[in-house]
């Protein structure tokens, strides 16, 4: 019984103890600023997150969203700056490019039959390539001079930028980033979609034992690429936020994406025990590494430790889901 | 007879916890002799071959090789000592991403005083020896993973002669060979008997028995139930032993059935199978019997739309019905239980409610969300009418019995009205009490549709249905309403004689 008690709740005392280690120890810690700075900062990886839990679900992986996030990045930027378009455009273009990312991803998976981790591998490095042939490999900005020669005299819309930098009123001023919004709005929505829609259990079904799902007559390929289409989509609305939040194309940003969005979402699997890809975990998961890194920086802990503690915060997480909850047994 | 046994076994016993798997068996093998063991899933074959081949020590029991005790404590001992095991997953037998000549000789590459050193030249022709002593007519050079299911088979037997053992043990070889194939492999053991070596050749296949067998050695429920070895060979007589023929303590009233249902129209399911007509009718019981291999499960998956028929047209209620996929058929009412459930069956993680609902999700939401109260609701009555033992329908299933993971299967396809309702092996892995609620269940609810079991055991057969009929080398080869049945006739029809009398 302690156990089964340990295993659901272990994870969440965890994170309730960490806040309050932090709000004794680190000066500010406690405040609505700082909380919000806090979700600020996971904001973009959280988006991520939650798009690859989708493919986690049907027992997938998409290593590619990292760079369809810059991918996305890249494309709303050359769309205002180089173009010279409005911010419906850039965003529309963002969406497209993780649609068909996803469509790929879920054709090379299901019908070419790559491994999943392998494929969607390939399509990172695709891409981490494809975003760099428009601008010769440089960074777009206002009057950023082009291969031929011309200037580039487009700018980022000011809607567009409303997206990174707009605060909205909640009490206080101008407190609650749209980013903040946009996580917490994905986050409920993955949610509700795995939890309570028909075809979110039939995601689950697929993920855990294929072939049964098959005989119940899910049309399993058709949920698996929807799953890489989700994992892309929620990857380019990443990519927009970044591109917003830079006001720029930075070809030089986003290295960090993929890796923090995957141990997100591999954290929320010991959150309240689940053992298995959950939404509420992965938020969850996002926030708890948020926490830990606004708390370290606000007692001096240097910033090359961040990617050491990550990686230890994932290892117990994952010694949680697997050896604690048994669920490694078979 | 014992004088020339190379192998003996003497009351061999072994039990898993409480549960006496093998209860004393007794076998000895000849040398130049193919012996058949027989026995029926969970009648204690593998059990049997693991203790021979050393992968389980044996409870009690004596076993003896050419008169030396011989008590192998790992794969390896009994490998060395001369008996040499081919089990019945063929990848396991090979390493599939190496060439033929490098597998053949792989056991020597791994083994003691072998050299540091990989000489290709001495493995060529240390393998080209061991494929000519078996007159094996594979490229060496190939990659075995390039090789056809026959072919690799051979390359594991080879691999396993090259022991030179005075027992080989073929664990189901053929099961997986197209009839072709089996010819080639049957010459091999031709071969291998002509050298001398004791064959223990475990099939269910009837068409491998009458080619192979010198004899035969029924199994049944951790026994030898019978032994035969006189020429001619009694074959039904193997297939009763092996059956068994027990008291039937709940025969049924045998129903007949006016309006058809289903009807199938000269559908053939394997190249060169005879086509199967048939018609199923509404609130009748029909079960479907025969050896393992004999394709019940394709002609399962066929009605089901998970295989194509080679030919031949179905009808449901007089409409021209070919379903593309297990959606189009359970839209047309067609359910399958399908065998083995821990493969195709049960969702682990779900709990017993989203394992009895998940093929009807569709009727149970609007608008895609869940109607979780409506979901439960179904569940708590599924739980109730088959008598599924359990906490609550929150419970998962791996904390159930196989009888009531079973009967949730059962559950999850009876939860919503089907025109034919078929099962595949229900009972497999399943107490005898949770059988009869099953079968009961499936009685007591059969009007209005028609119900098709396959099943292995003949006993579970004549339990549960109105009508039998008899598969044998993928088609149907008798008919038998459940009613002062000819069993003689039936075991005939299941053995599978050079002659089908079709009913």
């Amino acid at each position: 019984m302690m156990r089964d008690y340990a295993i659901r709740y272990g994870f969440i005392v965890l994170l309730i103890g960490l806040i309050a280690y932090f709000a004794s120890a680190a000066d500010g810690f406690v405040s609505p600023q700082s909380a919000v700075f806090i979700f600020q900062s996971v904001a973009i990886t959280g988006v991520l997150a939650l798009g690859v839990t989708a493919t986690l679900v049907v027992g997938g992986f998409d290593l590619s969203i990292g760079s369809v996030a810059t991918s996305a990045m890249m494309a709303a930027s050359y769309a205002m700056v180089v173009l010279e378009q409005n911010a419906i455009v850039a965003v529309i273009a963002c969406l497209v490019i993780g649609v068909i990312v996803g469509l790929i991803n879920g054709w090379l998976i299901v019908y070419m039959r790559v491994p999943d981790l392998l494929a969607t591998l390939g399509m990172m490095f695709l891409l981490l390539g494809l975003q760099r042939i428009p601008t010769e490999g440089r960074s777009i900005a206002t009057g950023m001079t082009m291969p031929d020669g011309s200037v580039a005299n487009g700018k980022f819309s000011e809607a567009f930028l409303a997206l990174g930098r707009h605060r909205i009123d909640f009490f206080i001023p101008s407190l609650i980033p749209v980013s903040v919004v946009v996580l917490v709005v994905l986050a409920v929505l993955i949610w509700f979609f795995l939890e309570y829609t028909r075809f979110g259990r039939m995601m689950y079904a697929v993920g855990s034992n294929e072939r049964a799902a098959e005989l119940a007559g899910a049309p399993v390929k058709a949920y698996k690429i929807w799953a890489y289409v989700i994992s892309g989509v929620f990857a380019s609305i990443g990519g927009i936020l970044l591109a917003a939040r830079l006001g720029r194309g930075d070809i030089a940003s986003g290295n960090n994406l993929l890796l923090d969005a995957v141990a997100a979402a591999l954290i929320g699997y010991a959150v309240l025990g689940a053992a298995k890809p959950n939404a509420f975990g992965t938020a969850v998961g996002a926030v708890f590494v948020g926490v830990l890194l606004q708390g370290l920086t606000m007692m001096n802990a240097p910033y090359y430790t961040q990617d050491f503690v990550k990686g230890a915060v994932l290892v117990v997480a994952l010694v949680f889901t697997f050896a604690l909850s048994g669920r490694g047994k078979r | 007879m014992g004088a020339d046994a190379v192998f003996h076994v003497e009351g061999l016993r072994k039990s898993f916890g409480q549960n006496e798997v093998l209860g004393g068996i007794s076998l000895e093998l000849h040398s130049g002799e193919v012996t058949v063991l027989m026995g029926a899933n969970g009648a204690g074959k593998s059990t049997l071959v693991k203790i021979v081949s050393g992968v389980y020590a044996r409870g009690a029991g004596t076993m003896r090789l050419a008169g030396e005790v011989f008590d192998p404590q790992t794969p390896a001992e009994a490998i060395r000592a001369g008996v040499v095991t081919v089990h019945q997953n063929i990848n396991d037998g090979v390493v599939a991403d190496l060439d033929v000549a490098t597998n053949l000789t792989l056991d020597r590459l791994s083994g003691k005083g072998a050299s540091l050193l990989f000489k290709p030249a001495n493995v060529r022709a240390e393998a080209r020896a061991v494929a000519d002593r078996m007159g094996l007519t594979i490229d060496l050079k190939a990659r075995v993973s390039d090789l056809s299911l026959a072919d690799r088979q051979m390359v594991a037997i080879a691999r396993a002669m090259a022991h030179e053992p005075k027992v080989l043990i073929l664990d189901e070889p053929t099961s997986s060979l197209s009839s072709a194939e089996a010819d080639r492999l049957f010459s091999l053991i031709d071969r291998l008997r002509g050298h001398g070596v004791a064959i223990l050749y475990i099939s269910h296949r009837m068409s491998d028995i009458r080619r192979l067998a010198d004899r035969i050695v029924s199994m049944r429920d951790g026994v030898i139930s019978g032994a035969f070895d006189q020429k001619p060979l009694d074959y039904e007589g193997a297939v009763n032993a092996m059956l068994g023929r027990k008291i039937h303590l709940d025969r049924v009233v045998a129903r007949s059935s006016a309006r058809a249902v289903f009807t199938a129209e000269s559908l053939q399911i394997a190249h060169g199978a005879k086509p199967i007509s048939m018609t199923l009718g509404a609130g009748e019981v029909v079960a479907i019997t025969g050896l393992v291999g004999v394709g019940k499960t394709a002609l399962a998956e066929t009605l089901f739309g998970v295989r194509r028929p080679l030919a031949g047209a179905m009808h449901m209620d007089g409409k021209p019905y070919a379903p593309g996929s297990a959606r189009e058929a359970i839209a047309a009412g067609v359910f399958l239980v399908a065998k083995d459930r821990a493969e195709s069956g049960i969702v682990d993680g779900f709990n017993i409610e989203r394992n009895i609902s998940l093929p009807f999700l569709k009727r149970m939401s609007s608008f895609g969300v869940m109607k979780k109260r409506a979901e439960r609701a179904i569940a708590r009555r599924q739980i109730d009418e088959l008598g599924i033992v359990c906490r609550s329908e929150k419970d998962e299933l791996s904390a159930l019995s196989g009888g009531n993971q079973q009967k949730v299967m059962v559950a999850r396809w009876m939860s919503q009205a089907s025109r034919l309702f078929i099962l595949d092996e229900p009972f497999q892995g399943v107490d005898i009490s949770a059988r009869r609620d099953i079968a009961a269940k499936l009685r007591a609810s059969a009007d209005g549709r028609a119900t098709l079991i396959f099943v292995t055991e003949i006993d579970e057969a004549l339990e549960t249905a109105d009508r039998i009929l008899v598969m044998s080398e993928h088609t149907i080869v008798g008919e038998h309403r459940n009613a002062d049945i000819d069993l003689d006739r039936l075991l005939a029809e299941v053995a599978g004689g050079p002659l089908h009398s079709v009913a």
